[in-house]
């Protein structure tokens, strides 16, 4: 059972409070870009076997999206933060290297 | 190899069950082979059996980072069907369950496939309808099944609350030649045959790399040393992204725990499969009397092989309403396997962008009743390039949105 904290409401709960919502950060692309890249959006995925950027939506709290760094290997959750990034700010890679010292980091 | 028979029993009896050899040999790996299949599951094993049985090629490695069959082969429920709605689906869980049908003699391995019928409830009526239709479409493709109604239901399941109060049993889509098989003893069997060709079974060796030279590749590199092939088949369930990553391509998989559980052993009280998909469970009772609980996916990416209590507990309570009897049952044991989700909940069997390289996954929840025709059409296309079994189910469909759509059409557990 995960233990999450919501960053829009401040509630620390069990992940049946949470609906997940896949891996984040994705770069979308619509309308007039190449096949490949409109596949590699919809349906390529890293889904690495480690550190993991995912969504989570608070569906039986606030409602509100946002985001979390979980390793896949041990389920350790790392840190949530806002869904209002296109990539995982600054102090969530700090706090992810401090505990995975030789993770690659994100790319 | 020695083969199983009465006979050896009786010969064996007389002195002291000393002759026994070992079910497959554990070599060294050669430096070299024409195939090398990642993967000692059911799927990969079963890949290589057809490989070396119907196209003669046999200089194979199936090489295991953990134990033969430890992996979803062994943490599955042991369910046996093809009652699926689309035509591809249809075609490959059936030559699967055909290939089940005899697999005993085939290998000459006792892999206890019990044909003993399974049902599938319909509860609301929109499930009714989703199965009326699936009856109608295995009645084109061949498949035996047929639609029931309540009483017959009640008269081959008496254990079974036809009248609960939340979603009463309206019918069932039955199946009667589906069933179980013994998991570990398919994978077993498979590996015996495999090393009686002559094909080298290597445990306990981890892929730690792919080596391509440009778009080509040339062979693995193992905690066991480098293994060099002609053609790689991928076949490793939950772990295919690790393995797609070191080849350098990307898969549209996401791994997620699947839990399943096993009650204390009670007197036989249901000899068929029952599968009650609107409360979300399913279950049947094993040769040793346990009842095999299965119930739904975690949401989440996982590789750790184990799955959230929730799931337990919801399952439980679901199936506690369709079978009141169940409910001091203890349970005995619980466990979790890593499952290879596709988008379209179908799995795939596909040439890679690395030539040579070819990738048998995606079965998610629905893998063991595959493994036989799975393998089949994996040899298939490593072989002669091109499967008619396998042909719908390539990489490229995800490009050209030509879906294989049993996630919602049949009505399947997941």
């Amino acid at each position: 059972m995960l233990s999450l904290t919501c960053p829009c409401c401040g509630i620390t709960a069990e992940e049946t409070e949470f609906h997940p919502g896949g891996e984040a950060h994705l770069k979308r692309f619509g309308p007039g870009s190449s096949d490949d890249d409109f596949e590699g959006y919809l349906f390529g995925r890293k889904n690495p076997k480690g550190v993991h950027f995912e969504r989570w939506r608070h569906s039986h709290g606030c409602g509100k999206w946002f985001l979390v760094a979980r390793c896949t290997a041990t389920l350790e959750v790392f840190a949530s933060y806002s869904a209002q990034t296109t990539t995982p700010p600054v102090d969530v890679i700090k706090a992810i290297k401090a505990k995975r010292p030789d993770w690659e980091g994100y790319a | 190899m020695k083969r199983y028979s009465i006979f050896a029993v009786a010969r064996e009896a007389m002195r002291y069950h000393a002759g026994w050899e070992r079910a497959w040999r554990s070599p060294a790996p050669k430096k070299r082979y024409k195939v090398v299949v990642v993967g000692a599951g059911g799927h990969g094993l079963a890949t290589a059996y057809y490989l070396g049985k119907v196209h003669g090629i046999t200089d194979v490695a199936v090489i295991e980072k953990g134990w033969l069959g430890g992996g979803n082969t062994g943490r599955n429920t042991t369910i046996i069907r093809s009652n699926y709605l689309q035509d591809p689906s249809a075609a490959i869980y059936e030559k699967a369950r055909a290939l089940y049908e005899n697999l005993s003699q085939d290998l000459n391995y006792n892999i206890m496939f019990s044909p003993r019928g399974l049902l599938m409830l319909g509860q609301t009526e929109h499930e009714v309808r989703g199965y009326q239709r699936t009856v109608h479409a295995n009645a084109l493709q061949g498949i035996e099944t047929r639609w029931i109604g309540p009483q017959e239901v009640k008269k081959i399941v008496p254990i079974l609350n036809i009248d609960g109060p939340r979603y009463p049993v309206l019918g069932a889509l039955y199946q009667e030649r589906g069933g179980t098989a013994r998991h570990d003893a398919v994978a077993w069997g498979y590996a015996r045959a495999c090393s009686a060709m002559g094909m080298d079974i290597i445990q306990q060796c981890d892929v730690t790399g792919i080596r391509r030279d440009g778009n080509r590749v040339q062979g693995v590199s193992t905690t066991k040393g480098e293994i060099d092939c002609d053609q790689l088949a991928l076949v490793v369930a939950g772990h295919s992204s690790v393995l797609a990553e070191k080849a350098g391509f990307r898969l549209p998989i996401e791994s997620v725990a699947l839990q399943a559980w096993v009650s204390e052993p009670i007197k036989p009280c249901m000899d068929v499969v029952v599968m009650a998909n609107t409360v979300h469970g399913y279950m049947s009772q094993s040769d040793k009397g346990e009842m095999v609980i299965g119930g739904g996916t975690d949401g989440y990416n996982n590789y750790t092989q184990r799955g959230s209590w929730h799931h337990v507990e919801e399952t439980t309570r679901a199936l506690v309403e369709t079978f009141p009897i169940i409910s001091r049952l203890k349970m005995l044991r619980q466990w979790g396997g890593i499952v290879d989700m596709t988008g379209d909940r179908s799995p795939i069997l596909s040439k890679t962008p690395v030539e040579g390289i070819f990738v048998n996954c995606g079965w998610g929840t629905g893998g063991f009743k595959a493994i036989p025709g799975s393998g089949y059409a994996m040899a298939e296309l490593i072989a002669r390039g091109q499967s008619p079994l396998a042909d719908a189910f390539g990489l490229e469909r995800f490009r050209e949105g030509r879906f294989i759509d049993e996630s919602v059409a049949a009505g399947v557990a997941h």
